[in-house]
């Protein structure tokens, strides 16, 4: 009976891709480690380089902390270790300009872009779908190797004269355009703009290599609407990607033009350093509607990934489906619609006209319908659930709990009106931070931790990984809750120094608690990496006859404890459900894998619905 | 040295951290309950603790500093803006209290049991459509009130508006006002040098009667208009007091209007600091000096507004005291003349 079921199934689903050999090709060191085509390296590549990116964020955040918590003390030691960055003990006023920009560039681009979206883009789509690698492995190879090349350029820029970028990551010109208006808008800009171009390189290669992979490569039977949320999510992530990108290719492009060749595309009318400069025509506006572009849709980037997997653990740790999949796809499918006709919310100050700014809150406030839906189907995913709590588990809670926080203070701000008061206050800097940068690194974590068994077939220490949940839980809340009340008392971001104004500089207590916050903070994610790294190596075991440690239903845990390039041995399985079986029947299975036919019963109850 | 006891220290505390975690997992494989998370349920009573402890202090702590937060607001404009921010307030607290209770409840609730099994719950028609119409139609109630708010604020000024222009520099406002004759003279970028940074036409009459002032002075209600524009970046002139921000684009004219309600001596009454002053900051990014732009704005009577206003527009008028000395001591060599002045733009 099993076999003529197989047969059916098989047959409906007519041929698919099925070249079953294994690949035989020479491994080397070279070509496994370094220049390697496997998406699974090639994940492990973004993965680790992602992470020490972020150690460099996150440590530059504690150093502009350190400023705003104890603006009168001086700290010899950091001067020690930070050399001229430091006067006398205290951060230098265009240091921590830089600091500030450069913790903005590497958290949004280095880190929830490539090492998110890289490494488990890269690492996921082939496994969950049933393919052998990516459509190009040798495109994927060159992705990593442009964002490496685009490190290596941002990462130079710290020495050179002047420093870093310092006119914030959103480098609006004149500001960055001018040499003479800001030292980081030297030699350091110019790196900075060549950095992001070698970026977007990388990005688009992957983007394209996910899109046709997920699109072309799906094992048999895996019908687009049965594939994992995490593979839809980091579809539309991919194809917002390619979509917005470009045009800040274009804005950086035209940049480069004013910098070097006198055109006059953003300035004009500019008297600077006791000279008037023959600029004349540009809008500095127009470099704000190509930023944003992209920069808006960025955070839909930043964000889709990790709501894809969240929704994917959160189904396999709660032994439940995920509820109502086909609204959780095409509210991914609304955000993304909408994420691109949202942009000018960010630019209600501008200058621009008021009447646009009126059309942009109305879809700003739509883009929180969808989301809405996600928060309710998550719930309503753990509602009578049998939930497992454990590192992934804790992180994707932890991820729905600052999503809400951080999401309803975007209604505050979406509306252009609350943003006259709040824009470019600490409230701003609450909300983003919330909502797509704890969220964004809790659906990261959740990821780490859930998939690193398949990734280097050992287990986290657990212990450690609740401690790090904890620590990065409650200190997340500490830094930004209060940010909301800096915020509604009016103080500016972007300050060196509050001393000068009697209305923001009665709040030492709150910034010296933030300061604190981050580098508690800071410290947890230093043992999050020290974890990381000896459990690659002396973590416990994942063993032959464990192979699907979470129960989960999606195809990567089909594999071998180490897949190797090609991902099965033998044939790829095939799929004859979709990814959330779990208890479906009372008296069977607490789960059912995606690659187990149907029985009888369902095959009755199938063809009774149509 | 002292650098290398602060990385000793970060060290030493993920050291002993890091060896409690090991021997933890040590403990539970010697247990024999590795790779048995889930049967851990104080983990879960300690994870809805601590999203309860949080839910209920980030409640709390908005009433504690409810009293730092910006007084009530000077303008008119801002006391629509805070009546939005109150509607949105009360919609977004009833969202976040409800799901963030319900999310760490189920998460007690629902805890790991071995003997139970979960709901199987895959979809619901009627409650996506709940929750996709009821913020729906929150959402339209947010939108229609907050666009009507908007227009508002951004309508254009009343004639009987004072015209103050602030135009920002690395790192500074410069504050023109019009003088007795109610018009600002006219400007014209090709102007523009180190004698006459803003770039004004001297030969336009209106110019002669306009002064630059340290301080801004205003008349309580009386609306205000603030002719804004920048000569290096992006600037941003906020008036955080008065719910009031623009930004400042180098080429491209901006501006705003507002009526001031509450006069600076009320507003020390009303804060109990007697040393309070309204403050102009700057708000948009525009180099290493950015925290430093403040200025002074006073709102007064009317009378003493006039009596202000009348006197620096007679006696310190820029023109006068600035333009006219200087001419006199070059023998008039600065010519009014544009064509001439553009010329020395150009070395």
């Amino acid at each position: 009976m099993e076999q003529t079921i197989e047969k059916i199934a098989t047959a409906d689903h007519g041929h698919g891709i099925g070249h079953h050999e294994e690949h035989h090709h020479v491994e080397t060191f070279i070509n496994k480690y370094i220049f390697s085509q496997d998406h699974k390296m090639i994940a492990r590549q973004f993965l680790f380089t992602g992470m020490i990116w972020a150690i460099i964020g996150g440590l530059f955040s504690v150093l502009f902390r350190v400023q705003l918590g104890w603006p009168d003390a001086t700290f010899p030691a950091l001067e020690q270790l930070f050399g001229n960055w430091f006067t006398d003990g205290k951060l230098d006023p265009n240091a921590y300009y830089m600091l500030v920009t450069m913790h903005g560039t590497i958290m949004v681009f280095f880190v929830l872009t490539a090492g998110l979206s890289g490494t488990f883009a890269n690492f996921l789509i082939p496994l969950q779908i049933g393919a052998r690698d990516m459509a190009s492995g040798f495109i994927n190879m060159l992705s990593y190797w442009f964002f490496f090349a685009s490190s290596v350029v941002m990462f130079s820029s710290f020495f050179v004269s002047g420093g870093a970028a310092s006119g914030g990551w959103t480098i609006y010109p004149p500001l960055s355009a001018l040499p003479q208006a800001s030292p980081g808008s030297g030699a350091g800009m110019t790196l900075w703009l060549i950095s992001m171009t070698l970026f977007i390189g990388s990005t688009l290669m992957g983007g394209l290599n996910y899109v046709s992979t997920v699109l072309n490569l799906r094992t048999k039977g895996m019908d687009l609407f049965r594939m994992p949320l995490t593979v839809w999510a980091l579809f539309f992530t991919a194809i917002i990607g390619i979509l917005s990108f470009p045009v800040l290719v274009s804005g950086v492009v035209l940049l480069v033009f004013d910098r070097t060749l006198g055109t006059s595309f953003y300035l004009s009318d500019i008297y600077i350093a006791g000279k008037a400069l023959s600029n004349s025509g540009g809008s500095p506006i127009l470099f704000q509607h190509l930023f944003w572009f992209l920069g808006h849709p960025e955070v839909y980037i930043v964000i889709l990934p990790a709501m894809g997997m969240v929704s994917e653990i959160l189904a396999t740790n709660s032994r439940k489906p995920i509820f109502g999949y086909k609204a959780m796809v095409f509210s991914i499918l609304g955000i993304t619609i909408l994420g691109f006709i949202v942009w000018a919310h960010h630019m209600f100050m501008s200058g621009m006209n008021p009447f646009i700014g009126s059309v942009f809150t109305l879809f700003t406030l739509l883009i929180a319908i969808p989301s809405a839906v996600k928060v309710f189907n998550w719930l309503t995913t753990l509602w009578r659930g049998n939930i497992r709590l454990n590192s992934a588990s804790l992180f994707s809670i932890g991820f729905v709990s600052v999503f809400i926080s951080g999401g309803v203070t975007g209604i505050w701000l979406g509306n252009a009106i609350i943003d006259v008061q709040l824009h470019d206050t600490y409230f701003v800097v609450a909300h983003f931070h919330i909502v797509m940068g704890i969220a964004a690194f809790f659906g990261m974590f959740a990821g780490v931790y859930h998939w690193f068994p398949k990734m280097f077939g050992r287990f986290m220490n657990e212990t450690l990984g609740y401690v790090h949940f904890f620590v990065s839980f409650i200190g997340s809340y500490i830094i930004f809750w209060p940010m909301h009340y800096l915020g509604m008392s009016g103080v500016p971001r972007r300050y060196y120094s509050f001393k000068e104004f009697q209305a923001f500089s009665q709040y030492d207590d709150l910034n010296k608690i933030i300061s604190m916050g981050a580098i508690m903070v800071f410290i947890a994610q230093l043992l999050f990496v020290a974890n990381f790294v000896y459990s690659i190596y002396r973590g416990r075991k994942m063993t032959k006859d464990n192979l699907n440690p979470w129960q989960s239903n999606t195809l990567e845990w089909t594999t071998d404890v180490e897949p190797g390039h090609g991902n099965w041995k033998g044939a790829i399985p095939t799929v004859y459900r979709w990814a959330y079986d779990y208890s479906k029947n009372p008296t069977g299975a607490d789960f059912t894998p995606q690659n187990v036919p149907l029985t009888e019963e369902e095959l009755a109850n199938e063809s009774k619905k149509h | 040295m002292s650098a290398f006891l602060l990385i000793l220290t970060v060290a030493l505390v993920i050291i002993v951290v890091f060896q409690i975690g090991k021997s933890a997992e040590l403990a539970r494989i010697l247990r024999g309950e590795e790779g048995k998370e889930e049967t851990n349920s104080s983990l879960a009573l300690i994870t809805s603790v601590i999203g309860f402890i949080i839910l209920i202090l980030s409640i709390i702590t908005i009433f504690i500093y409810k009293p730092k937060f910006l007084p009530v607001s000077a303008s008119e404009q801002g006391v629509w803006i805070q009546q939005m921010i109150n509607w949105t307030m009360f919609f977004t607290c009833t969202v976040y209290i409800f799901t963030t209770f319900l999310l760490f409840w189920f998460v007690y609730k629902y805890q790991y049991k071995k003997d139970r099994k979960a709901f199987w719950f895959p979809d619901d028609l009627r409650l996506e459509l709940a929750w996709t119409i009821i913020p729906a139609i929150v959402l339209t109630v947010l939108v229609v009130l907050g666009i009507q708010k908007w227009f508002k604020v951004f309508s254009p000024a009343p004639s009987d508006a004072i015209i103050v222009e602030a135009i920002g520099q690395q790192f500074k406002w410069n504050i023109r006002y019009a003088g007795a004759d109610k018009i600002l003279g006219k400007k014209d970028f090709s102007l523009t040098n180190s004698d006459n940074e803003l770039g004004i036409n001297w030969n336009d009459k209106n110019s002669h009667d306009d002064f630059m002032a340290d301080e801004i002075v205003l008349p309580v209600n009386t609306p205000v208009l603030f002719k804004l524009g920048a000569l290096d970046v992006l600037h941003n002139f906020n008036l955080s007091q008065f719910r009031m921000k623009m930004d400042c684009v180098p080429g491209i004219p901006t501006e705003y209007w507002m009526r001031p309600t509450i006069s600076t001596d009320s507003m020390r009454l009303i804060t109990g600091n007697p040393e309070f002053d309204y403050e102009v900051n700057c708000s948009e990014m525009c180099g290493s000096a950015h925290y430093n732009m403040r200025k002074v704005l006073k709102v007064v009577s009317r009378a003493e507004y006039d009596k202000w206003a009348k006197d620096q527009s007679e006696n310190h008028s820029y023109y006068k005291t600035v333009v006219l000395p200087a001419m006199k001591e070059k023998g008039g060599e600065i010519s009014m003349n544009t064509d001439t002045t553009k010329n020395n733009i150009k070395h």
